[in-house]
């Protein structure tokens, strides 16, 4: 891959977690990856074979968590995240998160949307007006939601909240989108359309996306990673992934006989 | 035995014990009601009238100064408590210092709740003494604050401790700093941490132990922060002591009083905790 096309750039990234006992274990091991700019990126494999963990250190989210260690680096840009003077949550800004089940936070719908920007300073009512519109436009909730806008966020149907999450993580104006198996609780009408909106956002944002569903990453995703106990065992475009995977531990995957799962 | 027969005694038993407890509950709630009111009706001008020199010996007067001693003491203590708890508790969350200290510090506030409050009290009137001061309202304000924090400190803590990780996470992947996710939080726990202010008021509300050698207990009106008050609690101790039987009855229209300000806050937390609770109700997983 060209350099200029790569947006995410992880080097040797490897990731222990320390239980009680003061033991390691070793989550992630010697992770190697470029991701590249304005595309789909998907993460498959078993389950507790580090995606989340993966996911979640491009987005320094382990630093609130005590027992985790990271090591290795990873670029965003030219940045390295784990090691520069920025303060995390201007870095976190770059890189949105959404989560598994939406959670929207304690406020209206408005507020969701708008808490982002204002904690980066928009204050203004007309302009936070605008974002609030826009990136409920985008994730086309707009039409559904406009009149409603006062209403706790919880009132809305889950596949709905999940849309008001992916509002609330543009209108911060991320560079990098990162899904955590998205659409894993919402029924398939609402999948659907949350799939549609990442097929969309890709234009603008690099997304990474872990998926359990093996369909859903060949639909979507312009390139796969495939890990395996925590250890990068194939990443190339999709295509080239699912119709001549190299490795046998890929094709037993894809093909669903796994042996020892 | 069989299982039905153990399910059907058990059932019997907590239908019993729920009966008891509620059975004294309501005597005791009602012999007061009862009693107070019909004091509070004959002679309506007791909450409103102050006290005469000898109320206590059976003189003139009401309890008007206890009742604005408590008030005056009970809400700037929950405001100090309140304030310090609130710091404590967001520190105690795993975002600030490590889990095997906050554990820690979780004891230490267990047991501070568990110390009787005439301890409180005692090394209160302690400091005074080494000071050369005399019992007072800023005494007995810091003595009830000191008194509710760790039960406040720990139902806020409870209360943040429940807040989904996922709420935190993406108010930290949102940009958000460790301060403003900590306010995010908070208004998630709200409902709880309403729940713990109430309950810390109520307990600083109904304890005499710790207020009678602190804020003075004296007879008067209260005048300023260093001087005496007296509150409800210590009155009803003071009038059932009495040798007068007209004293005595006032303690009753006292406890009323108490009774209703209790009920009153707890209606109040009810409230809030409702409004509040619509912003969470159904994303509680």
């Amino acid at each position: 891959m060209p350099k200029k096309e790569i947006e995410i750039r992880i080097r040797n990234l490897n990731i222990y977690s320390i239980n009680k006992k003061q033991k390691y274990s070793h989550i992630l091991k010697d992770v190697s990856l470029d991701i590249p700019k304005n595309r789909l990126t998907s993460i498959i494999g078993p389950s507790g074979c580090g995606k989340t963990t993966l996911l979640k250190s491009i987005n320094r989210l382990h630093d609130i968590q005590e027992n985790i260690r990271v090591e290795g680096q990873i670029f965003i840009g030219d940045e390295d995240i784990y090691n520069t003077r920025r303060q995390v949550n201007e870095l976190r800004r770059k890189v949105g998160l959404i989560a598994q089940r939406p959670y929207p936070l304690p406020a209206n719908i408005y507020d969701n949307v708008a808490f982002g920007p204002r904690l980066h300073g928009k204050r203004k009512k007309s302009e936070l007006d605008d974002i609030v519109e826009s990136c409920l436009k985008r994730t086309y909730l707009w039409e559904e939601i406009k009149d409603r806008l006062k209403e706790p966020a919880v009132a809305l149907s889950i596949g709905q909240q999940q849309r008001l999450c992916i509002a609330r993580a543009l209108a911060v104006e991320p560079e990098v989108i990162l899904c955590d198996e998205i659409t894993s609780a919402l029924d398939p009408i609402s999948s659907e359309k949350i799939e549609s909106l990442l097929l969309a956002l890709r234009q603008d944002y690099t997304i990474v996306m872990v998926s359990h569903v093996l369909r859903q990453a060949r639909r979507l995703s312009d390139y796969v990673v495939f890990l395996y106990f925590g250890e990068v065992v194939e990443a190339g475009s999709a295509k080239e992934f699912f119709e001549f995977p190299r490795d046998q531990r890929t094709k037993n995957y894809i093909s669903g006989i796994m042996p020892g799962l | 035995m069989n299982k039905y027969i153990k399910e059907s005694i058990f059932r019997v038993l907590m239908i019993i014990s729920v009966f008891i407890v509620i059975a004294f509950l309501v005597i005791i709630i009602g012999v007061n009601i009862v009693k107070g009111g019909i004091v509070l009706i004959n002679e309506p001008a007791v909450i409103f009238t102050a006290p005469g020199p000898k109320y206590l010996l059976g003189g003139e007067g009401g309890i008007l100064h206890a009742i604005l001693g408590s008030i005056l003491m009970v809400i700037p203590s929950t405001c100090i408590a309140c304030a310090a708890s609130y710091l404590i508790a967001l520190f105690l969350q795993v975002d600030y210092i490590k889990n095997r200290f906050s554990n820690k510090l979780r004891v230490v506030f267990d047991v501070l709740w568990g110390i009787p409050s005439i301890i409180y009290g005692i090394f209160i009137l302690n400091i005074l003494i080494v000071t050369n001061r005399r019992g007072s309202l800023g005494a007995g304000i810091i003595t009830l604050a000191l008194l509710q924090m760790p039960v406040i400190v720990r139902y806020m803590d409870e209360a943040l401790n429940s807040v989904p990780d996922g709420i935190r996470e993406s108010a930290y992947s949102l940009g958000a700093t460790r301060l403003e996710t900590a306010f995010t939080t908070a208004k998630y726990a709200l409902p709880g941490i309403i729940a713990g202010i109430l309950i810390g008021m109520g307990r600083a509300m109904g304890d005499a132990a710790s207020v009678i050698f602190t804020s003075g207990a004296g007879n008067s009106m209260p005048k300023g922060v260093s001087k005496s008050v007296s509150s409800l609690p210590v009155l009803i101790f003071q009038q059932a002591n009495s040798f007068y039987p007209s004293v005595r009855e006032h303690a009753y229209a006292a406890s009323f009083v108490l009774i209703i300000i209790i009920i009153i806050l707890n209606t109040i937390s009810r409230i809030c905790s409702k409004h509040f609770q619509k912003y969470t109700a159904g994303s509680d997983r």
